[in-house]
């Protein structure tokens, strides 16, 4: 399978972000897996490109992190953080949600569901919409959405491609994507 | 007392003796002053006469003192020589969000010395955003022998060492409150150092500590003080030893929970939830780190009188909170996480209707993606079905001025009105115009505010509502506002009980910080740091008014002429002289 995932450097150029330039987003490294599907669309087309952007002419302007800002006090900071740092290993493993075409993201802890077949339904509940089956072969066609996730290594991979429990450890975020693009992942 | 009997009072003072006798005795006067609680009566009480001052000195034993700086330990011994309960605050409120430098001082220990010497039957001392060493509390716990109550909130400078030295010499203890501290934790042996035959403790919080305890010498604490009302644990207690404490100490009135989350059996389940039931007498409830949606049901029976629900360190889902809630009719006070979103805040409206206040804290404040917390909608789904909140504390992204109004027409008696939409300066978001007419609404409809932050987009306009309208307003806040030196001038001329004014970040500069010459005598202290103030302007205000303290603190890299951050406060004790070498006072 080819894959044609751009290094890091052209994504940023593309893609549609709300935090500043330079801020976290990991160096994305240029590796072929064997026995993975990677998603070589999502490098190319950006995170959203269906129109809806009058979202996104009121959505706040990027902004740099101010000292002291929003007034939180350094207690529940800590607090806070001391919640972030757990997940490794942790009783939860909370992780982000985002939806192309939704404004906001969402957080889900995949800890809560014990299989896919219940973390879809949840997210299907979640975003009021239908992701429909999964299957080895062909992935989610012939469906309007299809869920993928980054794992630890950086890599995108389709939801449902490993056993549940290597997903639950090694997802790092979800991205439901419209299925078109999607379609752009080939079959192993 | 009738003003002719005051009259009266004070001419019998300059006649003779016999006339002396048909006056007011003083034992009697000391008597009838001693029922008087608050310090505010007292303070008016004290300026009525010579008399009057006396009996007021004489029969005072509890002392307020909001800045500790505005006077030393020794004029206040001088002037109440029978306190037995002191409380006392130190740094500026910006300190909690890192804007003070480490060093700035309100150390303790000064005034330690100073009350061991002429206090030595002090029983409580309740300290706020003060800096206090292990050493200090070694002190406090050998000096005072009938030592009762302390309560350390948002201090910093001491280890679990220091709580050791409490624990081991304080024999009359009833209250040991250690909340949102800076606290050194350094390990969890200083439980056992309350000796077998101590049983007097009623208030034990130690909820800020992160490290292990010995559960053992808790269970054994616990089961002996037989008067324990409050009980708030730290994160390593789980939930099967909070059964077993439960079970010896059904009499709690305030319990937070350790980590709310665990495996447990069926059996294990039901014996959590039948030991929470039988605390009859609990209305508060905190702690709940990490609850989710599995064991919140064991809470369910012991909510039915619950007034205070402390949600904020539990990442709640709308649907979970909505099912608790529904068990707590009468909730009055409610701290949640906006990870319950809008459908979460719909569920209070619908089941809290004596509702009186409610923060609500943002789970993931320093994202830089969006990540979906509450909105305006929650906040006025909230106000339709709790007529009687009047505080409230609430942070989002996104608001607008008609929500603000409808809210403010739905609860008209706030009194602490605490809004802080995240991202500085942002308008309102369906209208794209400032946050001004939110914030008039607030002002014109809420006569009894005493208390509020502002945020958003906002011109100068807001500050003249503020400064017309808010006549009993207290407390103000303001970050990243306004346009020019009038709209703090709007507000220095107007607000005739302002006492505390923080601003960061806004447009204001020497004409405006000097427009409140008169004003800042009357008032407890202003902050003002990253706005257009000068050196020159401080100088100038400094020198113009002797009784205030004005200090700068200067950061690295600026610009010599400019007052980074400025702090001026009346005081009766002068300039202060423990301050650090970056707090320049002129």
């Amino acid at each position: 399978m080819e894959v044609n995932y751009e290094n890091g450097l052209n994504l940023k150029a593309t893609e549609l972000r709300l935090g500043l330039p330079g801020s976290d987003e990991p160096e994305r490294q240029t590796t072929l897996r064997p026995n993975k599907r990677t998603l070589s669309e999502i490098s190319c087309s950006g995170m959203t490109d269906d129109g809806n952007d009058d979202r996104r002419q009121s959505a706040p302007p990027a902004k740099a992190q101010v000292v002291g800002w929003p007034p939180i006090r350094s207690y529940r900071k800590n607090c806070l953080q001391a919640k972030k740092d757990e997940v490794e290993g942790g009783a939860v493993r909370y992780v982000k949600v985002s939806v192309d075409g939704a404004a906001y993201l969402r957080k889900i802890d995949l800890k809560a569901y014990r299989s896919y077949p219940e973390l879809l339904k949840a997210l299907e509940k979640m975003f009021e919409l239908t992701i429909g089956e999964y299957s080895e072969r062909e992935g989610y066609n012939g469906s309007e959405y299809a869920p993928t996730y980054e794992d630890k290594d950086g890599d995108w991979m389709l939801v449902g491609d490993v056993l549940w429990e290597m997903f639950i450890s090694s997802c790092k975020r979800l991205r439901i994507m419209k299925g078109s693009e999607a379609r752009g992942m080939g079959c192993v | 007392m009738e003003s002719s009997e005051l009259k009266r009072s004070k001419d019998s003072v300059n006649s003779c003796e016999s006339a002396r006798r048909s006056s007011f005795p003083d034992e009697v006067l000391e008597r009838v002053l001693s029922l008087l609680k608050s310090h505010r009566d007292r303070s008016s009480v004290s300026l009525v006469c010579k008399d009057w001052y006396n009996a007021e000195r004489w029969s005072r034993t509890h002392v307020f003192i909001g800045n500790c700086y505005s006077v030393s330990p020794e004029i206040v011994a001088r002037r109440f020589p029978r306190i037995r309960s002191v409380t006392l605050k130190g740094k500026p409120r910006f300190s909690d969000f890192n804007l003070v430098p480490e060093n700035w001082g309100a150390d303790i220990h000064a005034w330690l010395v100073v009350f061991a010497a002429e206090y030595p039957f002090l029983e409580e001392l309740r300290l706020k955003r003060m800096a206090i060493s292990d050493e200090s509390l070694e002190f406090l716990a050998v000096s005072f022998p009938n030592f009762k109550a302390l309560s350390l909130l948002s201090c910093d400078g001491f280890s679990t060492n220091g709580l050791a030295a409490i624990a081991t010499h304080c024999k009359n203890l009833t209250e040991l409150d250690i909340q949102e501290n800076g606290i050194d934790d350094i390990g969890g042996s200083w439980l056992s150092c309350f000796p077998e035959s101590f049983t007097t403790l009623e208030v034990l919080n130690f909820a800020n500590l992160t490290s292990d305890i010995n559960f053992d010498a808790l269970e054994k604490l616990v089961g002996r003080c037989k008067s324990m009302r409050v009980l708030k644990l730290n994160r390593s207690v789980s939930l099967e030893q909070l059964q077993r404490l439960l079970v010896n100490a059904p009499q709690l009135a305030e319990l937070g929970t350790g980590l709310f989350s665990q495996e447990l059996t069926i059996r294990e389940y039901e014996e959590l939830e039948s030991a929470l039931s039988n605390c009859k007498n609990m209305h508060t409830l905190s702690g709940l780190w990490d609850a989710t949606g599995i064991y919140l049901p064991a809470l369910y029976l012991a909510c039915t009188h619950l007034t205070f629900l402390n949600l904020s360190y539990a990442a709640l889902q709308s649907v979970e909170l909505a099912k608790l809630l529904a068990h707590c009719p009468q909730l009055k006070r409610l701290w949640v996480l906006d990870t319950v979103e809008d459908k979460g805040l719909e569920a209070v409206g619908l089941n809290c209707p004596l509702l009186e206040e409610l923060r609500v804290f943002p789970a993931d404040p320093f994202d830089d993606e969006i990540v979906h917390g509450v909105t305006e909608a929650g906040f006025v789904a909230v106000s339709f079905g709790c007529p009687r909140l009047h505080y409230v504390l609430y942070f989002c992204r996104q608001m607008t001025n008609a929500a603000v109004a409808t809210i403010v027409q739905n609860c008209p008696d706030f009194t602490h009105f605490r809004l802080c939409i995240m991202n500085p300066g942002q308008p309102d978001y369906l209208t794209n115009e400032p946050m001004d007419e939110a914030f008039g609404a607030v002002v014109r409809t809420c006569t009894k505010l005493q208390r509020l932050s502002v945020s958003g987009l906002l011109t100068d306009l807001t500050f003249e509502y503020i400064g017309r309208y808010a006549k009993n307003l207290e407390t103000l806040s303001v970050a990243f506002a306004g346009r020019s030196d009038w709209g703090m001038q709007c507000v220095l001329g107007g607000c005739p009980k302002l006492r505390k004014l923080e601003i960061r970040d806004c447009p204001f500069g020497n004409a405006a910080l000097l427009s409140g010459l008169e004003k800042y005598e009357s008032m407890r202290s202003l902050w003002m740091s990253a706005c257009n103030v000068t050196m020159n302007g401080c100088r100038l205000l400094a020198r113009e008014m002797p009784w205030l303290n004005v200090e700068v603190m200067k950061e690295d890299g600026s610009d010599d002429s400019q007052a980074d951050k400025v702090y001026v406060y009346r005081s009766i004790a002068g300039p202060r002289r423990d301050a650090p070498p970056s707090v320049l006072t002129l």
